[in-house]
């Protein structure tokens, strides 16, 4: 078993003969054997891959993960603007931030029991298929989880039950606090899940036990101090706020592109407006301090991310807008490009270095034995301009919302359109990021210690893991179709009105307290 | 004492806490069909649990992560071996929580009726299939020298394995059926505490036969008491239940089911994952746990954190003590 005996160097190395690579596309390598013209070989070949647990754990891994985080992004962004209208109503009194309270939290509990059920897979999975990974980083990245679960899960799911059935149980300042426990309880969540990802990316605070085989924790202040987390958690907190913005922005535009709702729309515009300005300026400079990071600490991913093959400096370092090329993007034929940019990204000076992909590649030959250092090219490429892409789309919307409303100001009918369809662009770019993240790391799971085709479970069968990936991808996918239903017949039928009380013996109407029961 | 040990323990305690709380929540997902006789009642009786189902199933969460966090080999051994019965339980915690969430956004007959399905089969299937887990668990599997499962899914449902199974489906719904009454005014408390009391018979004859062969199996003195606990207080539950007790009947319930778990431990104790085929290949304790580091990390988190968190539960469970009635529900329009 890998680095049983010898420890981590043997992990890394002699994994050649098992060969799984999966980004073929670096050009100093042999080229790939001929395509066999045996059709009976190539139906084997296409049986072994479909049933292969590697290539079917990556996919349901991706999938999965993708998918939590579709909703995730949402409850994190949702309990804090749900807090916020929530503390405006008590503090104002004003009616119409009751309403939007109530509505948001309708539109946030729908998407959080997503989330909820859909962690738990999340939990499960690294046991599942990933037992050897399991087995390798347990004592290291368990902690994290550990407390996760203790200070953060619990916070969350006892005091959601409590703000959805305390209204007319709890005193208003009570109720007030319970939804900002929960708010506190998501980021939480999120910098501890973050912490242990960081790990991945970053190993730190761990010795190698060369007789058990597997990384040992030595310090968990430096582990939760990783600069990887310090830096890739702001960077995803405001991107979730991107997302939550542009819910509010779609809901709102829906309801005063039609006249409705004007008083409670209009300010909710504008918060989402502002919400996606600011938290998308947020993650644009987080964004650059965690590229500082990622250089540092992965050199390949940002060479990856930029497609370059050989080390450049200054104005060579350029970063592409946009290229046009061979399909394995190893061959150039057309690009937009900005000289400087990708030294400056990288390095914060315009004439730093940027090492390619071709040095980093004999450089870990040398480190690490031989092997492809290389993620898959054209995806890290692409993840991380549709990521940087779509946030900027977004903001653009935003204020372009912003100028078009200004003053009172009533804008034609077709930019509240583009503003209702705007609403998936911070969603796919948040899903951008992680797939540049994640995929950016390959061949590592654990970067430097452990290749992700030795930390698949070696008892798992293939057939084991297609019966699941088919299984989770039909309940997701019919899930997902429920869940955007939900949400667009909520978001559609808008806020409701408050009925209020019979006037007390000073006169004044109190909103009427909600139902006991909710189910 | 050995901090391992400790660890041990407190993994233990976690899943004593899932089993008491999700327990009932099981429980009462699977009374739909025999107490649900109109739309009142089933609304009624998913409201029981409405405030607290998700905090319940959370301390299945944290029993996961510690044990990844405390026994790396145990957590990877068991679920990459268990693979498809935990995928049947991730499946059935996935449809049974949305459905919560969402059978009540629309007015449709048939719209409820799809959760109502989702939330009973959601809860049944879970019951049954932990006490095959924790049954296989502590009969022992066949396990290689690296540890890793080597059986199938044929393996676990030998009849030991079923028994469990079937033990814990049947207390289960017992306890929800308890509960359920304890929690509901009018006629279906009634016939809640009816149903308990049918259930309740079935629970003591399989929890008998199923606690007997462990303690014959697995004999040793903690082994026979936690037993002889379990089955005294599920036959006291069954007295309290029929003279109408409640409260009385649902903590005596909860007590069968933790002592019911903590046999199960005790049986396995130091072992935690025995092999069935060569003892050489067993995961103890001492080979399966991480690092006293690590492991102290955690125990200072757990010994600040646990109070606290046991304290906010608690007072969950006291700011909706009260019980549900028709009015309520009719009242609520949705
Ligand atoms: C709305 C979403 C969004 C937007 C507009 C951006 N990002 Fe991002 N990015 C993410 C959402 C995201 C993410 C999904 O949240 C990731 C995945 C992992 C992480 O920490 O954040 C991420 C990862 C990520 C990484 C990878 C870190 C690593 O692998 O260690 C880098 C270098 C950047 N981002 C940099 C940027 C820059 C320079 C941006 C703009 C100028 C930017 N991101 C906009
Ligand atoms: C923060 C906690 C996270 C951890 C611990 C984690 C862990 C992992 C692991 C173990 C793999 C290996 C499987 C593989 O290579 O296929 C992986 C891959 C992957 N993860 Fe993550 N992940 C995290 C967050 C995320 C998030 C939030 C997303 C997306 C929304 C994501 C997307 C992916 C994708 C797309 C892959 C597939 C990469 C590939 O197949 O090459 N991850 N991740
Ligand atoms: C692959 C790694 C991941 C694992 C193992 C994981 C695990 C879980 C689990 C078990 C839950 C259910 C909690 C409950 O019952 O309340 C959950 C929900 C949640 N997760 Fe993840 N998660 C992963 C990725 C992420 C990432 C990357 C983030 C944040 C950046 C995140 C943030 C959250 C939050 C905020 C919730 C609670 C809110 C909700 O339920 O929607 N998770 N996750």
């Amino acid at each position: 078993m890998c680095g049983l005996t010898t420890g981590v160097k043997s992990c890394t190395m002699g994994l050649d003969d098992m060969d799984r690579s999966h980004g073929d596309d670096h050009p100093d390598r042999a080229a790939p054997a001929p395509p066999s013209l045996d059709a009976a070989k190539n139906g084997v070949i296409i049986v072994n891959d479909l049933l292969d647990p590697l290539l079917l754990s990556r996919w349901q891994f991706g999938l999965t993960t993708v998918y939590h985080f579709i909703f995730v992004p949402l409850t994190i962004g949702m309990a804090v603007t749900v807090a916020g209208f929530q503390t405006a109503w008590v503090r104002t009194g004003k009616l119409h931030y009751l309403q939007l309270t109530r509505f948001f939290g309708k539109i946030f509990l729908i998407n959080f029991a997503m989330g909820v059920v859909t962690g738990i897979v999340q939990e499960f999975q690294f046991g599942m298929n990933w037992s050897t990974y399991s087995r390798f980083v347990g004592d290291v990245f368990g902690a994290p989880l550990a407390l996760e679960g203790l200070l953060a899960f619990f916070l969350e799911a006892t005091f959601i039950g409590l703000w959805i059935f305390g209204w007319d149980k709890l005193s208003p300042k009570l109720h007030l606090a319970t939804i900002w426990i929960v708010a506190l309880g998501t980021v939480l969540s999120a910098y501890f899940i973050i912490a242990a990802n960081a790990f991945m990316q970053n190993p730190v605070a761990f010795r190698i036990n060369e007789e058990r085989g597997r990384a040992e924790l030595t310090n968990i202040w430096e582990l939760l101090t990783n600069k990887v987390a310090l830096a890739a958690f702001p960077h995803t907190i405001f991107a979730c706020f991107m997302v939550s913005a542009a819910v509010i922005i779609t809901a709102a535009a829906w309801h005063l592109a039609r006249g409705q709702h004007v008083e409670a729309m209009r300010p909710a515009l504008k918060v989402g407006a502002w919400s996606m300005l600011l938290a998308g300026g947020a993650t644009m400079l987080a964004g650059d301090q965690l590229s500082l990071a990622m250089v540092e600490t992965q050199p390949m991913k940002m060479a990856a991310a930029e497609a370059m093959y050989n080390t450049a400096s200054g104005a060579d370092a350029s970063f592409s807008i946009f290229t046009l090329g061979t399909p394995d993007g190893v061959h150039e034929l057309f690009s937009i490009r900005i000289p400087y940019l990708l030294s400056f990204l990288s390095t914060h000076t315009f004439d730093g270095t940027v090492e390619g992909i071709n040095d980093l590649q004999a450089q870990y030959t040398q480190l690490y034995g031989p092997g492809d250092y290389s993620p898959v090219i054209w995806v890290t490429y692409w993840a991380f301009r549709w990521m940087i892409g779509l946030g900027l789309a977004s903001m653009l919307v935003a204020a372009a919302g912003l100028w078009f409303t200004r003053k009172g100001r009533e804008p034609k009918r077709w930019m509240w359109r583009v503003a209702v369809w705007a609403v998936p662009m911070p969603f796919l770019a948040m899903t951008m990021g992680w797939v540049f993240t994640e995929m950016g790391r390959q061949p590592w799971i654990v970067f430097s210690l452990l290749k992700t085709e030795d930390a698949v479970s070696p008892n798992t069968t293939g057939l084991d893991v297609l019966i699941s990936l088919i299984a989770f991808t039909a309940v997701y996918g019919a899930l997902l179709v429920v869940e955007f239903g939900l949400l667009k017949k909520t978001i559609k039928a808008g806020p409701d009105p408050i009925e209020l009380s019979e006037p007390d013996e000073d006169g004044v109407q109190k909103p009427a307290a909600p139902a006991t029961t909710v189910y | 004492m050995d901090l391992t040990i400790l660890w041990f323990w407190i993994i233990a305690a976690l899943f004593v806490g899932y089993f008491v709380l999700d327990g009932f929540d099981f429980g009462v997902g699977m009374t739909i069909p025999f107490l649900g006789r109109d739309e009142t009642d089933r609304r009624m009786l998913i409201n029981t649990i409405g405030p607290v189902w998700d905090l319940n199933e959370t301390w299945l969460i944290v029993a996961g992560a510690s044990l990844f966090a405390a026994f790396p080999e145990w957590y990877a051994t068991l679920f990459s071996g268990f693979y498809l019965p935990l995928l049947l339980i991730l499946l059935a915690l996935i449809v049974r929580g949305v459905s919560f969430e969402y059978r009540h956004q629309r007015p449709e007959a048939s719209w409820k009726r799809r959760f109502d399905l989702m939330i009973i089969v959601g809860s049944a299937l879970p019951a049954f299939l932990w006490g095959v887990a924790f049954a296989n668990i502590v009969q022992g599997v066949p396990l290689d020298a690296d540890h890793n499962f080597t059986g199938t899914l044929f393996t676990l449902l030998n009849p030991y394995g079923i028994l469990g199974g079937l033990t814990t489906l049947v207390l289960f719904f017992a306890h929800g059926a308890v509960f359920a009454s304890l929690k509901t005014e009018g006629d279906i408390r009634e016939r809640a505490r009816r149903l308990a009391s049918r259930a309740g018979l079935v629970a003591i004859l399989l929890a008998a036969s199923f606690l007997g062969w462990t303690v014959l199996a697995h004999f040793s003195l903690p082994v026979l008491i936690l037993a002889a606990i379990a089955a005294v207080s599920l036959i006291s539950a069954w007295f309290a239940n029929s003279r109408g007790l409640e409260g009385r009947a649902f903590a005596l319930m909860a007590v069968t089911v933790a002592a019911a778990v903590l046999t199960l431990f005790t049986a396995l104790f130091p072992a935690v994952m025995p092999a069935s085929n060569d003892p050489a290949n067993s995961l103890t304790i001492a080979n399966a746990s991480s690092t006293e580091y690590t492991l102290t990390v955690m125990s200072w988190t757990a010994l600040i954190f646990l109070p606290l968190i046991l304290a906010y539960q608690g007072w969950t469970y006291w700011v909706f003590r009260k019980r549900i009635t028709r009015k309520h529900i009719e009242a609520a329009a949705h």
